[in-house]
């Protein structure tokens, strides 16, 4: 029994640049900044008063009373965009083989203002242990992928990944491998975060982590840019249906892009700060590209992980440059970060969405927000400010989580 | 003071299980004709703990099954 090709048939997303993937799309490729002063709770006293956030979503739409609060709003973004790469996908729930379908799903906080107001209330009261008995099964990161599961009946493999911010593209990562492996026919795969809250701000904060550009929210996430003073936090989530090539033909599904590889390795070097010369993230993104069978000069866009901080992006840039040699240059390479924020372990679903967009539809998004050039990094094109059509043959999205652990997805033009 | 006491009740079972008003009856009982499961039955005591002031014993607990049962045990409880 040989491996099996893994195609994508279902995309789903809910982003601060819009509420699904045509929405999310348009904004990627017209430049759009998601980021805006915060309404999730009054942040007026805090160093950072901005992030980028899901506009406009009532879980009522989705949801009733009772199920509203009991999902977190994690769990609530991640089971409608689930949804919506469902019915992307096309796929007949009837016909299903319920059981070759499983859900990897991602978060790399999880339910953090579950957690938030159960401390707050346990604090005012009188030290008694009175907890809700949804405290637990609201909070804990891996539920989202259960509550897809019980939605749809899939029966097959379901986890949770996490590792911080490449949580969701260790996700898609694993989804391809059992798939590839034969163990699944069709994943739902993809990550959900939403950790606007007080903790999840002033702990990233205190981090010295995130922008404090406050006076203008929507240039402040600026990859790239010499002046780029941290990450901008984003909320939302990404969902990809994946299926095995056979299935999907047989049914005549609509293909989006073969996944062709992942990489995952780890630096081994520092609790949160990335290894200098991205030791870790070459060797992931040479992973993926050996997994597919790919020669370097087939990658003709790489999404970063590019999340605007000074260390991070210089390492990241090193990493292509000591990859890809002279090639490095030929390869359109950006940051949608620089327009949705950094949605942490939503992160790297919503970036293999804009990789395979990219590749589909020969455009890539552009890195907006940058002025000043940084005579540190390697001069290569980093699709400043304008979106770049591009024929695509093969594509990469990285994205690297604190802890040290690197994820890249490769992704090529279908082609039966 | 017992109507008072109903209505409290009905209310939290309204919020706590996402049922219409004119489901909950003093027959309806919390698991089968309202959907509750063994997480939702937890909550509800520890709600009504809250509004009324009341500590429930487990034991005691388990018996409430209908919305009957809660409203009597808390005019008990509370006289």
């Amino acid at each position: 029994m040989g491996f099996k090709r893994v195609v994508v048939t279902g995309l789903g997303a809910l982003t601060p640049l819009g509420n699904n993937v045509e929405e999310y799309w348009q904004g990627l490729t017209n430049g759009v900044s998601g980021a805006a002063p915060i309404t999730h709770f009054d942040a007026s006293g805090a160093k950072t008063q901005f992030a980028c956030e899901v506009k406009g979503f009532d879980p009522l739409q989705y949801f009733d009373r009772k199920e509203v609060r009991k999902y977190d709003r994690f769990s609530q973004l991640g089971i409608v965009a689930a949804d919506q790469a469902v019915q992307d996908s096309g796929i007949d729930l009837e016909k299903l083989d319920k059981d070759m379908a499983g859900v990897i799903w991602a978060s790399g906080i999880g339910g953090i203002q579950t957690f938030e107001d159960e401390i707050t209330d346990f604090a005012k009261g009188d030290g008694a242990l009175r907890f809700s008995p949804f405290f637990i099964p609201k909070m804990i990161a891996d539920i989202c992928a259960g509550h897809i599961s019980i939605k749809y009946g899939f029966g097959g493999p379901n986890f949770c990944t996490v590792s911080a911010c490449a949580s969701s593209a260790h996700a898609v990562a694993e989804a391809f491998t059992m798939i590839k492996l034969g163990k699944a026919k069709v994943m739902i795969t993809g990550g959900s975060e939403a950790a606007i809250t007080h903790a999840g701000v002033g702990g990233f904060s205190s981090m010295k982590a995130i922008s404090q550009r406050n006076d203008d929210p929507k240039t402040a996430s600026r990859p790239f840019d010499k002046d780029r003073d941290g990450f901008v936090l984003g909320e939302g989530a990404g969902a990809l249906v994946l299926e095995e090539y056979e299935h999907a033909k047989a049914r005549g599904a609509k293909i989006y892009a073969e996944v062709a590889g992942s990489g995952l390795t780890a630096d081994a070097h520092h609790m949160t700060a990335p290894h200098p010369e991205g030791l870790g993230a070459m060797r992931a993104m040479k992973m993926a590209i050996e997994e597919g069978g790919l020669e370097l000069t087939d990658i003709h866009h790489i999404n970063t992980h590019g999340t605007s901080t000074p260390l991070g992006d210089k390492a990241e840039t090193m990493a292509i440059l000591n990859l890809f040699g002279d090639h490095a240059k030929n390869i359109n390479i950006n940051s949608t970060k620089s327009m949705t924020g950094h949605l942490l372990g939503a992160a790297g679903a919503i970036e293999a969405i804009a990789t395979v967009l990219a590749i589909k539809n020969s455009l890539v998004p552009p890195t907006i927000n940058h002025f000043t050039d940084d005579e540190e990094l390697p001069a290569l094109n980093y699709t400043f400010n304008k979106a770049q059509a591009r024929e695509i043959k093969a594509a990469i999205s990285n994205t690297f989580g604190f802890g040290g652990h690197n994820a890249s997805l490769a992704f090529k033009k279908f082609d039966e | 003071m017992s109507e008072e006491i109903a209505k409290k009740v009905i209310a939290i079972v309204v919020d706590k299980l996402g049922v219409e008003e004119s489901q909950v009856k003093p027959e309806a009982n919390f698991t089968s004709d309202l959907g509750a499961d063994s997480l939702d039955t937890v909550e509800l005591i520890m709600e009504l703990e809250k509004e009324f002031n009341l500590s429930i014993p487990d034991d005691q607990a388990e018996k409430i099954a209908t919305v009957g049962d809660a409203i009597a045990y808390i005019e008990n409880a509370t006289k």
